[in-house]
């Protein structure tokens, strides 16, 4: 356990040295959060009353979302693991005493965190001065605010895991670049992070809802305004857990095949 | 102990003639080609053996580095190193070996060198007063302490390289896999990293298998050689055995070879 946290120390004190990308990241999703609520302010003056979710609650959704986008946004993966493939470096961790697969993980965990360490703050400070209903309102409640932080850290778990099944595929396939953009579109649409999923009509969601992209960004972001009833809630959670558990299993099993017929590029 | 009995490891590699119609073909058939990398390869290397391991440019010498380290799985023979299967327990196999790849990095970019280190320190489970030992050891043998406190992007490739025989040491392996740790050094840094190999082994008894096209290193380092040759063991035995009267020892390898049609 001590050497996977080392990894995680490493990386994301690596991660808190790049000050000038995290003033661009903050920028950047400020002004798009702000672009975003313009856009649903247009629509909700036609009917208000024809949305899911009110336009705090959808509000407080973008503004989070931007927060977090480094926990959640799956075109950011780590360059330097695809590179290591492509290159053949994966030999040097190769030959040391630690699962990959964990390594990996608690190096994801890491740069996602650090990322998002950086760059929520200053995006809800700003977003919670923003008057009603463009800003972050408070949480719903205080129980509200625990499951939000605990089913924002499952998503982002959840999310890894899944970044990590793209990494262990690269191993196949040899260029990651065709799996990366399927794999990067989809997620971006089935996990809430184009439009929230109680936007889609409600057959569309309900299959929606069981799929893997849902339990990364859509549960905490919609506890936190209290956008789910209490029985939702519980499966989300349950639903969180399932998917980590079975995408972890999978990840694992593919990288125990991937070290066995594994090839060095490069010589 | 390191053992190696009929080992054969092939690739499968796409071919194409040049040209957009070839592309176009091979969008819809490829075509493969089966590369023998080795082809049953057979050697025992004794402890505290240093051995040189000489062979034309992809003739299998870092396949055979690669499989006695765990990272590949050979397609079939057997393999045993102090006991072990490399490839079956790669993490219990890599806790006693160290490796160094001439022409990659270990070490971490954009942090200090010492950086790298400490975090090989975790990985290996290393204690504090036996870490301390190896560092001080090495550093002083290697030259090291103006450079732990640079980030490896910094360092010139000859202060790189020691740096990353170093890390490769700091577990005190008992068996070291050099691949190439010469390749592109100068005189000064080369006859620095010899002293110190030659020094490993007689101080640590440690087991040094080395793959170089550096006569000199051979010359100076190994009293074996073993000789690799399209996948197959051609030779082992001593620099002695192939020395002719005048020649240098590069001609004298390159006559060897010539010998061989490899």
């Amino acid at each position: 356990m001590k050497k996977y946290l080392s990894f995680f120390r490493l990386r994301f004190v690596m991660g808190l040295q790049y000050r000038s990308a995290a003033l661009a990241g903050i920028v950047t999703q400020f002004v798009w959060g702000f672009m975003e609520i313009m856009i649903f302010h247009a629509f909700y003056q036609t009917d208000a009353a024809a949305f899911p979710m009110s336009l705090s609650a959808t509000a407080s959704y973008l503004w989070l979302q931007q927060a977090f986008l480094a926990f959640f946004a799956t075109w950011m993966m780590e360059n330097d693991i695809f590179d290591s493939i492509l290159n053949g470096n994966i030999a040097y961790e190769l030959c040391r005493p630690i699962s990959i697969y964990n390594m990996w993980f608690s190096r994801s965990v890491a740069t996602r965190l650090s990322r998002a360490v950086l760059r929520c703050f200053p995006i809800l400070i700003a977003a919670a001065l923003i008057p009603h209903p463009y800003g972050i309102d408070a949480p719903a409640s205080p129980m509200h605010f625990l499951l939000f932080v605990l089913t924002l850290i499952l998503g982002l778990v959840v999310t890894v895991a899944f970044c990590l099944l793209i990494y262990v595929l690269t191993f196949f396939t040899i260029s990651p670049q065709g799996l990366r953009i399927v794999f990067t579109s989809s997620v971006e649409f089935f996990a809430g992070a184009v439009i929230p999923l109680p936007f889609f009509p409600e057959k569309v969601q309900k299959v929606m809802e069981l799929l893997p992209f849902a339990s990364m960004q859509n549960v905490a972001l919609r506890i936190y305004s209290a956008s789910m009833s209490t029985a939702e809630m519980k499966n989300a959670i349950i639903l969180q857990v399932f998917w980590l558990v079975v995408i972890v299993a999978a990840g694992n099993l593919l990288c125990s095949l991937a070290e066995k017929r594994i090839t060095i590029q490069g010589g | 102990m390191i053992t190696m009995e009929h080992v054969c490891k092939s690739y499968k590699i796409a071919k194409r003639n040049a040209g957009f119609g070839e592309a176009c073909k091979a969008l819809f058939h490829r075509e493969y080609e089966v590369i023998h990398a080795l082809n049953d390869v057979s050697f025992t290397i004794h402890d505290g053996e240093m051995v040189g391991y000489i062979g034309p440019n992809g003739a299998g010498k870092s396949s055979t580095i690669k499989i006695l380290s765990g990272i590949l799985t050979p397609d079939s023979g057997t393999v045993l190193v102090d006991g072990r299967v490399p490839f079956k327990n790669r993490i219990d196999h890599v806790r006693e070996i160290g490796v160094v790849f001439g022409q990659r990095s270990q070490l971490w970019w954009d942090v200090p060198v010492i950086d790298s280190f400490e975090l090989l320190k975790d990985i290996y489970l290393i204690s504090d007063s036996q870490y301390k030992h190896s560092l001080d050891e090495l550093t002083e043998l290697l030259n090291l302490a103006e450079l732990l406190r640079s980030p490896a992007r910094q360092l010139s490739l000859g202060q790189r390289m020691r740096c990353e025989i170093a890390a490769s040491l700091l577990h005190q392996p008992r068996i070291l896999f050099l691949d190439e740790p010469t390749i592109g050094l100068d005189a000064v840094s080369k006859l620095a990293v010899r002293d110190f190999i030659l020094k490993q082994n007689q101080t640590h008894k440690t087991t040094v298998i080395l793959t170089t096209h550096d006569m000199q290193d051979i010359e100076s380092l190994t009293q074996r050689i073993l000789l690799i040759g399209k996948g197959q063991i051609l030779m082992d035995g001593s620099l002695d055995d192939i020395r002719t009267e005048n020649d240098s020892i590069d001609e004298t390898i390159a006559e060897l070879y010539r010998s061989y049609q490899i």
